[in-house]
């Protein structure tokens, strides 16, 4: 396989990889704070469908891909108000954030279907992209792209190094004791929740402006529930979540390029399970391999904290 | 400013009439104290006293209904901990402020509200550590230091802010008498430097070793204040407690029959990263006898009861033998048909259910050896029953068996509980932490049921961290360190040195190696 | 003065089942004003979605045909939510026993006999069994998450059923349509009451309700499935196994999902099509939140959102409402009783400062 084949097909992956990792980043920093929230597919949807509306509406891809992360913030916000103010049941709320988010984004996208729109443009860095191989494949893509590679590297810096990731992993690992030090648990949950909206809403904007620039009902097609599973698959650990995406990424880019060639034969249904049965699978390995990916979760990850006094 | 917020007595702090409430009961009514820099002022009191919802307060972590306190002398609202150490005060919780999978350095990092730059704070860490006599290594993981370990993080994070007051909250709940003996020589340098310190405890003689005043609370209240080297223990007890306790009757020796509970060689690897492995445990309990389990928090006491209660199992059958029956590798509900009851540690979510009603949580360790339920379905009027024996017999405080057990106080769900288990008749009890957070009164009763349960014949095993406890009301006694039993001696025959060597031995020479040389010795000198 | 929140040292009976009615009610306010903003008539399509239905013989009984899979769904999803065992992947495991009950169907089309309606029931409970047991194996052999797992093979569900329908089992004489025979008559649920689809899995569900009742409350089976999901270490101090519950709730939850999957083929749709259910196996979810995990609750449930389901297609054909509009008032019905849990288990109380009296101190 030569380079024209091969480039192409990479670039590819990239793509389907992105909605996956944008969405995925956010949820890891939710976990990290001790909040499980479910309802990614929901959020990545209403982000889709508003990031779609806005393009359509004014034309101008910025402000489409800010409505698609504004859209899924305000999704994530009312799932905050359930989940940390008023303490709900973190798993029930979440199930019911996707309904709402598959509801509401079906409902908005009415007008919607069939619109067609103009693919976001690709930004290539100057010089760079000129390169042979590595310039089609790194440094040609729309910005959503180099954002998503970009906060890769900013949530691991902000985990790793920064005071207030420091303080995000504390409140996810014992919120009883950030609370006794002085912590706000429950702002400080918020703000990891709001992230992971907006990050989930980028991710359904990458998939209506990018990936197939149109807009149809659960466009998402369970990728929310493929990137919860990527959070767990990466034991927690942004780098590892890029390399999950990407790797999911190839099997969704894999199955289409055997249905596309014809070269096997097997039913078109049989490959678009692959991303379903890897997820299924990969889950699988990690939780057999050993303790240390459980042991990698946050310990309050899914409880519920309320402040007494 | 307010005219009569200073006042010139110098006092570092100074509390008047806080008061604070919680649904259905008043923690602190109208508490005033004061307490001098350089000085180490106790705070006595009882479980539920309202020691820890005062200190919480005085933290910032609560905020009072009513009352103020004053600040060297200025009227002051702390309205958080950030505030708090702001003003110089620090605090060591008797639950551990502490996140386990972080290390040293960051658990350091995180309780200060200046950042620092990590390699600069790791030497601070180092230094101010070594200079108190408590090292302390920045990059090591916290789940893998022992408990007292653990502590000193606690108390470096509040050394590196110079404090002008200290608060700490039950210090030696975790400790061996040597680890403690070395705590109230910092503690002391602190004092000696003008550091304030408020030491909570209800350990009488550690006050009279090392506090300058007490303030005593009873029911959320200021009973008296007094200084400790003048008084009693006695006295003390009697001024936190209100009433004469009533000692205890003297067992008598020797009575014990056929051997009932016979381990043998049990080994149970470690669940988890946090857990600990228990090695070779072996002892025999026989009927009429009382054996105690000491040793400090976090040594292999949970472990040890699930392995004894059946809630782990292990292959070799005749590692536990009940009644001469191997049981090593039956489950719970087996060994409870054989005889072997038990009560955790842990009351809510392991002991008993908090949202079912006493009836099911009645119903939910008596099921079997009671008959609670016949062809699958349950036997409502005979669980009613027995849930209203327990209330009546073991005195529970509560409007009915309908109530939810979250709604009963800790001490009366924790009498609700071990009565659950001795009106089963077992052959066999286990207990662990009989008494935990429960009041005097309580306390007595639930020592005069186990007793009289070993009186009847059974043998009972009861795993505590509570010294007095134990050479109160056990026949012999072990201790259990890093998943290592020793062998069992008469409690008449023990002293309190020998316990505290053995309750810190093994732990020592697996930590910092300063605890090893220390450790040997106090051997060598006793 | 100021509001304090307190948690209750032991829920609220009453407002455990007072909140599901008065959600129920916030959410018609609430689609109201959505249905107003939309540009529809809000009374007019309150009317076609809540009380046109209950109007005619054939709107109950329509009813009840549409709340007989919800209910039965939810009751096993439900026993699964009380264990903590979180399946969400009802639609999967409808889809499978359809799946199977149907093949049975198909694999004796045209044949008569009392035998094949039985066979194609447990067809069915035993391919949403299947289905259901995938999750259970991985979660008690490697704690993989039940959730994730049940959710990812309902994508595979579907995409197998539309690999039938479009393969092997595409009528023949169906002009190249992606949908299977219609079943014969021996394979087809018999109806209860001439000239309408009412049929006799209704009474199933019932049987189902008043047995899973039975278990749930009075049995030391339901016992220990309330203390698995309650406190699991209080179970194993009883002497309950996890691994059992997780087991046994996946299995009853799939093979009930599988069986109303039959009922559906078997009964109004009368032939394997490619979408079996409009996402019964979701709806089912909040039916059993909004039963409050409690088998006659959720028969209340199911009969409130079979109504919203009859009532949007009425006010689709009425008035142009949207088919989505009713999804987003399901969700939102949701979230109003998950909202309202707070004051199940927390008490609102106004405080002003006050002296502190004598007899307020315990003794």
């Amino acid at each position: 396989m030569n380079a024209s084949v091969l480039v192409p097909l990479l670039v590819s992956v990239i793509t389907a990889a992105t909605p996956l990792l944008l969405a995925a980043l956010g949820e890891l920093v939710v976990e990290r704070s001790g909040v499980l929230n479910l309802g990614v597919e929901g959020m990545m949807l209403v982000g889709a469908i508003c990031a779609f509306a806005a393009m359509s509406t004014t034309g101008n891809p910025v402000l489409g891909i800010l409505a698609g992360a504004a859209a899924g913030a305000a999704t994530a916000a009312l799932f905050g108000v359930l989940v940390l103010t008023l303490a709900s049941n973190q798993v029930a709320t979440g199930l019911a954030l996707t309904l709402f988010g598959i509801g509401l984004s079906a409902l908005i996208g009415q007008g919607f279907v069939g619109h067609p729109i103009p693919i976001l443009p690709k930004l290539a860095i100057p010089v760079l992209s000129d390169l042979p191989v590595l310039g089609p494949l790194l440094f040609h893509h729309d910005i959503l792209i180099y954002l998503s590679v970009a906060a890769t590297a900013g949530v691991a810096w902000f985990l790793k190094r920064s005071r207030a990731g420091l303080i995000l992993r504390g409140v996810g690992e014992a919120d009883g004791s950030a609370h006794s030090i002085g912590y706000d648990v429950i702002r400080i949950r918020y703000y990891a929740v709001l992230f992971g909206g907006a990050m989930a809403g980028l991710g359904g904007a990458y998939l209506s402006l990018a990936y197939t620039p149109m807009w149809a009902e659960g466009m998402t097609a369970g990728r929310g529930w493929i990137a919860l599973a990527l959070v767990v698959f990466a034991a927690w650990r942004p780098w590892r979540v890029l390399g999950g995406a990407y790797l999911f990424g190839g099997v969704a880019v894999l199955q289409l390029y055997v249905q596309g060639s014809g070269a096997v034969f097997v039913p078109t249904q049989v490959l678009a399970m692959l991303p379903y049965i890897a997820t299924i699978v990969v889950l699988t390995l990690i939780s057999s391999g050993s303790m240390r990916n459980r042991l990698n979760a946050p310990a309050c990850l899914g409880k519920p904290f309320r402040p007494v006094g | 400013m307010n005219e009569d917020s200073t006042n010139g007595s110098g006092d570092r702090l100074e509390l008047r009439g806080l008061t604070k409430r919680f649904p259905g009961v008043v923690a602190n009514a109208g508490v005033s104290l004061a307490v001098k820099p350089g000085e180490i002022h106790a705070l006595l009191g009882e479980n539920g006293a309202g020691k820890s919802t005062l200190v919480k307060m005085i933290y910032g972590i609560l905020q009072p209904d009513e009352g103020e306190m004053l600040w060297n002398g200025v009227r002051t609202a702390i309205q958080n901990p950030h505030a708090a150490r702001a003003l110089g005060i620090g605090m060591v919780f008797q639950h551990f402020s502490l996140f386990e999978a972080m290390t040293v350095l960051e658990n350091v990092a995180i309780g200060l509200d200046r950042p620092e730059r990590p390699a600069k704070l790791a030497q601070r860490i180092r230094e101010v550590s070594t200079a108190y006599g408590l090292p302390l290594d920045p990059d090591r993981d916290v789940h893998s230091l022992s408990v007292g370990e653990r502590q000193r993080i606690e108390i470096v994070r509040c050394l590196l802010l110079s404090p002008k007051l200290l608060i700490m909250d039950e210090p030696t709940s975790v400790l061996t008498p040597q680890e403690a003996d070395r705590l109230f020589e910092t503690l002391r340098q602190l004092a000696h430097e003008g550091c304030a310190i408020l030491y909570i405890s209800h350990k009488l003689a550690e006050i009279k070793a090392l506090c300058d005043r007490a303030t005593i609370l009873r029911g959320g209240k200021v009973v008296a204040s007094c200084d400790p080297k003048n008084e009693t223990a006695a006295s003390m007890a009697q001024m936190m407690i209100g009433a004469q306790i009533r000692p205890l009757q003297q067992r008598g020796g020797g009575t014990a029959g056929k051997p009932r509970l016979v381990v043998d060689g049990l080994d149970l690897p470690a669940e988890g990263s946090h857990g600990i492995a228990l090695k070779g445990i072996s002892f025999e309990v026989r009927s009429g006898e009382i054996l105690g389990v000491a040793g400090v928090a976090g040594n292999g006491q949970n472990e040890l009861l699930l392995a004894l209660s059946g809630e782990r199992t292990v292959a070799r059958s005749h590692a536990v033998m009940l009644d001469g029956t191997p049981a090593g590798s039956l489950g719970a509900a087996r060994r409870r048909a054989l005889g072997l009851c038990s009560v955790p540690e842990e009351r809510n979510g392991h002991a008993a259910v908090p949202e079912f009603s006493l009836t099911d949580n009645a119903v939910l360790s008596a099921h079997g050896r009671l008959k609670l339920c016949s062809g699958g379905l349950l036997r409502a009027g005979r669980a009613l029953d027995f849930a209203a024996r327990i209330i009546r017999d073991f005195d529970v405080r509560t409007p009915g068996a309908g109530s939810a057990a979250s709604s009963l106080s800790g001490g009366n769900l924790q009498k609700f509980i071990v009565g659950r288990e001795i009106l089963q008749n077992p052959g066999i009890l286990v207990v662990s932490q009989p008494t935990w957070g429960v009041d005097a009164g309580a306390a007595a009763s639930i020592h005069a049921a186990l007793l009289n349960l070993a009186a009847s014949g059974s043998a009972v095993v009861v795993i505590s961290q509570d010294l007095d406890e134990l050479l109160a009301i056990s026949d012999r006694l072990a201790v259990i360190n890093v998943g290592v039993l020793s062998s069992a001696v008469p409690t008449a025959s023990v002293s309190l040195a020998e316990l505290g060597l053995l309750m810190g031995g093994i732990h020592g020479a697996e930590s910092a190696p300063v605890d090893h040389v220390e450790t040997r010795e106090l051997a060598n000198a006793h | 003065m100021r509001i304090k929140i307190e948690p209750r040292r032991q829920i609220s009976r009453p407002l455990q089942w007072a909140t599901p009615p008065l959600s129920v009610l916030a959410t018609v306010v609430a689609a109201f004003v959505l249905f107003a903003c939309m540009g529809y008539d809000p009374s007019r399509a309150l009317y076609d979605l809540f009380v046109a239905p209950l109007l005619s013989l054939q709107g109950l009984t329509e009813l009840a045909l549409k709340a007989s899979p919800l209910v039965m769904i939810g009751v096993g999803l439900a026993a699964g939510f009380r264990a903590n065992v979180w399946n969400i992947g009802a639609e999967g495991q409808l889809t499978m026993g359809a799946i199977a009950g149907g093949g049975v169907a198909l694999l004796f089309y045209g044949q008569d006999g009392v035998w094949i309606l039985p066979l194609m029931c447990l067809a069915g409970i035993l391919g949403g069994m299947a289905w259901g047991a995938i999750p259970a194996f991985l979660k008690t052999r490697f704690e993989v998450s039940e959730i994730l797992v049940s959710l990812m093979l309902t994508y595979v569900a579907e995409l197998f059923l539309s690999m039938l329908i479009i393969g092997p089992w595409k009528d023949p004489e169906g002009m190249n349509f992606p949908q299977s025979r219609m079943f014969s008559d021996s394979a087809l649920l018999p109806t209860l009451v001439d000239g309408t689809r009412l049929n006799v899995g209704v009474l199933a569900s019932l049987a189902i309700v008043l047995i899973a009742w039975v278990v749930m409350t009075r049995s030391i089976l339901g016992f220990e499935i309330r203390t698995v999901g309650s406190a699991p270490a209080a179970a194993r101090y009883a002497g309950f196994s996890r691994d059992k519950v997780v087991w046994l709730t996946l299995l009853v939850g799939g093979g009930l999902a599988g069986l109303a999957g039959v009922f559906e083929v078997a009964g109004p749709i009368g032939q394997i099509i490619p979408k079996i259910t409009p996402g019964y196996g979701f709806t089912a979810i909040i039916v059993a939140f909004l039963g409050r995990l409690h088998p006659l609750g959720i028969l209340a449930a199911g009969l409130v959102m079979a109504l919203s389901y009859i009532g949007a297609d009425n006010a689709q054909v009425d008035m142009g409402l949207p088919n989505a509009a009713t999804g987003l008032v399901q969700a939102m019905l949701l979230f109003f009783l998950l909202a309202s849990d707070f004051l199940v288990r927390y008490r609102l109380r106004l405080i002003r400062p006050q002296p502190i009296r004598a007899e307020e101190v315990p003794a």
